[in-house]
């Protein structure tokens, strides 16, 4: 999966696909989106499927930055969070429709990656998962702080939608499978942006970015403008994720904001796979179906994620899906 | 306001600034030998804080809790070392740092497991309980006698560090450890020693800290972004920037805690942004480390 023949000056002509080419490689969104659309059926309950949609598009959005960029944040909760925040505040304080509040959300969650990531990338390296944590605690601690827009310890209520009309049809929110579909169309459609952007001459960039930061700066690329823009595009990915739940739970618990949401999407990104399409989406899947599965018989599943975690850094630190096309192109 | 309740307020901060200077002190002794950031720091905080609730509780003496729970976090974190970070090193420096934050995941998890969710309180010692008078006003005792323990903490390692062969080996194998290797040292048993000495000092942080707050499973999370917060601010590896640092940290959280209490969280994160933008290396960094 090394990429460093793409770091050209000026990339000319197509842009190369990244990544292994074959048939999954190609139809990757549309395989995608078909799991998808079976998920709810085979999972055994819907609530784990759409929690595998959500949290499956927040790990494709951090991904974008420690998979394909490799920079390592610690602080994306600020983007999921403040997504699902600004979304929930739109509706509840402007009196906003469910689409200008997404929009809200979305828009709003780019603009603290914007901030964050350009105190952020000041840095380098490893200091930048601790910026990058410290200025997501920064946000958690000012909607702690800020009770009277975004209430408190007690999370944002009071914005359940019953249902949304789209192009002349009424969703209902309140049936399950309903709202499946609908959060996902928009999951979909994140999902092909992702692609495009991987396919583009900026998804090889990043990737030169990652393998050679020196020789990709050597080659004339603007490393910072590089890095930034990739952390934007994946705040607000994650942001987009942090709408969906906001529409999903009609809550936004302050957890959204916490550390631990942070740590979460680190664990499925790692155990799926970093800087693979569908690792991401394999590990949320694996990390919700231990907990589901696990917390029937222990309140304490989060020793058994740990520990499968810290075994995997060990023994299996392309994760599963990396692992796998690792086999299949060696074989 | 008067100046007594500010004065009061001040040691309060260095007191406050003086628990962070240990945890980050751990952090950047580790950072700068190893090369790799801790994220179980926090974590081992507070298995540090809960080790000396145990020891105190099972022999009755502060004393001993003090004397023990850092030394024995400080042989658990030498085995952490050995067992799982060791593998690691020939790979790039995100895989310890992940390693390390699975393994404050399953620390927090375990200690829930075996004294429950709940906050512990855990009260000083009945020699260290009551005031004294500074002169300018009545000050908690305890407080005191965690500025007088970290003070001796600094001057040991300080000794340690810049007065004993053991210091030199050190200092060359942050410098660089290849040629450490080519001379004749053990590196990788002193990458141990330092892994288990700045694991101490955290330890140490968490059971004088488990007296002025709660005890919780995750008291060590806000601790962790704190000892980051204090390294970046004070420059990627420098011990005098970690010491500094802390002790400004501290005394601009209670500061703040005393004319605007609701920016007491925030502050210290603010100022951390502000450094970022005019000196991205902090005030004691060598640029070109970190930034």
């Amino acid at each position: 999966m090394s990429s460093t023949s793409h770091a050209a000056p000026v990339p000319l002509g197509a842009p190369q696909a990244v990544g292994a080419p074959g048939v999954l490689s190609r139809w990757r969104v549309p395989l995608s989106i078909a799991v998808l659309c079976i998920l709810p059926w085979v999972l055994p309950s819907q609530a784990l499927a759409v929690n595998v949609l959500i949290y499956g598009l927040f790990a494709v959005g951090y991904n974008l930055l420690f998979g394909y960029t490799g920079l390592l944040s610690f602080g994306h909760a600020a983007f999921f969070g403040g997504g699902a925040y600004l979304t929930g505040m739109a509706i509840v304080h402007l009196g906003l429709g469910w689409f200008p509040a997404m929009l809200v959300g979305v828009a709003g969650s780019s603009v603290l990656a914007a901030v964050i990531g350009a105190l952020s990338i000041r840095t380098r390296g490893i200091y930048f998962c601790m910026v990058t944590l410290a200025l997501s605690q920064l946000v958690y601690y000012t909607a702690l702080q800020a009770s009277n827009w975004t209430g408190g310890e007690n999370g944002l209520r009071g914005f359940t939608l019953a249902k949304a009309d789209v192009l002349g049809l009424t969703v209902n929110l309140l049936d399950p499978t309903q709202k499946y579909y609908f959060l996902m169309v928009f999951a979909a459609l994140a999902l092909w942006f992702v692609s495009r952007v991987l396919n583009s001459p900026f998804g090889a960039a990043i990737e030169a970015v990652r393998e050679n930061e020196t020789r990709a700066r050597a080659c004339g690329y603007d490393v910072e403008r590089t890095k930034l823009l990739s952390f934007i595009l994946s705040g607000a990915l994650c942001g987009v994720a942090g709408t969906l739940s906001a529409i999903h739970l009609s809550i936004v618990p302050l957890d959204a904001l916490h550390y631990h949401t942070s740590s979460i999407v680190v664990m499925m990104t790692m155990l799926g796979g970093a800087g693979s399409f569908f690792g991401p989406f394999v590990g949320a899947l694996v990390f919700l179906l231990i907990e589901d599965v696990a917390s029937l018989w222990t309140s304490h599943w989060q020793l058994i994620v740990g520990i499968v975690f810290i075994l995997f850094v060990l023994f299996l630190p392309k994760g599963i899906w990396g692992t796998l096309i690792a086999w299949r192109s060696r074989s | 306001m008067d100046l007594e309740l500010i004065l009061m307020q001040l040691f309060s901060g260095l007191a406050l600034g003086a628990i962070l200077v240990m945890v980050a002190l751990g952090l950047t002794i580790i950072f700068g030998m190893l090369g790799i950031v801790n994220f179980a720091h926090g974590a081992l905080f507070m298995v540090g804080a809960y080790a000396g609730l145990w020891i105190a509780s099972l022999t009755g003496s502060f004393w001993w809790a003090l004397l023990v729970a850092p030394i024995a976090v400080g042989a658990f974190g030498m085995l952490v070392e050995r067992v799982l970070i060791r593998p690691l090193y020939k790979r790039t420096p995100d895989d310890p740092l992940l390693l390390t934050f699975g393994l404050g995941y399953v620390l927090v998890e375990a200690v829930r497991i075996t004294f429950g969710t709940d906050g512990i309180p855990f009260s000083a010692p009945d020699a260290l309980q009551g005031v004294v008078d500074l002169g300018v006003g009545y000050f908690p005792l305890y407080r005191l006698f965690v500025l007088g323990v970290v003070a001796v903490i600094l001057l040991l390692l300080w000794i340690a560090l810049e007065k004993t062969r053991f210091g030199l080996i050190v200092r060359a194998g942050a410098r660089d450890p290849l040629i450490m290797r080519v001379l004749g040292v053990d590196v990788s048993r002193l990458w141990l020693l330092v892994f288990g000495l700045g694991v101490g000092l955290t330890a140490l942080g968490g059971v004088l800290a488990a007296p002025m707050r709660n005890v919780s499973p995750e008291m060590g999370t806000l601790v962790l972004a704190e000892a980051f917060v204090v390294t970046v601010i004070g420059g990627m590896g420098s011990l005098l920037g970690a010491v500094v640092a802390g002790l400004l940290v501290g005394v601009a959280v209670s500061m703040t805690a005393l004319f605007a209490p609701e920016m007491a969280t925030i502050v210290m994160f603010a100022l951390m942004a502000l450094i970022l933008l005019v000196r991205p290396q902090g005030l004691f960094g060598r640029p070109g480390v970190g930034a």
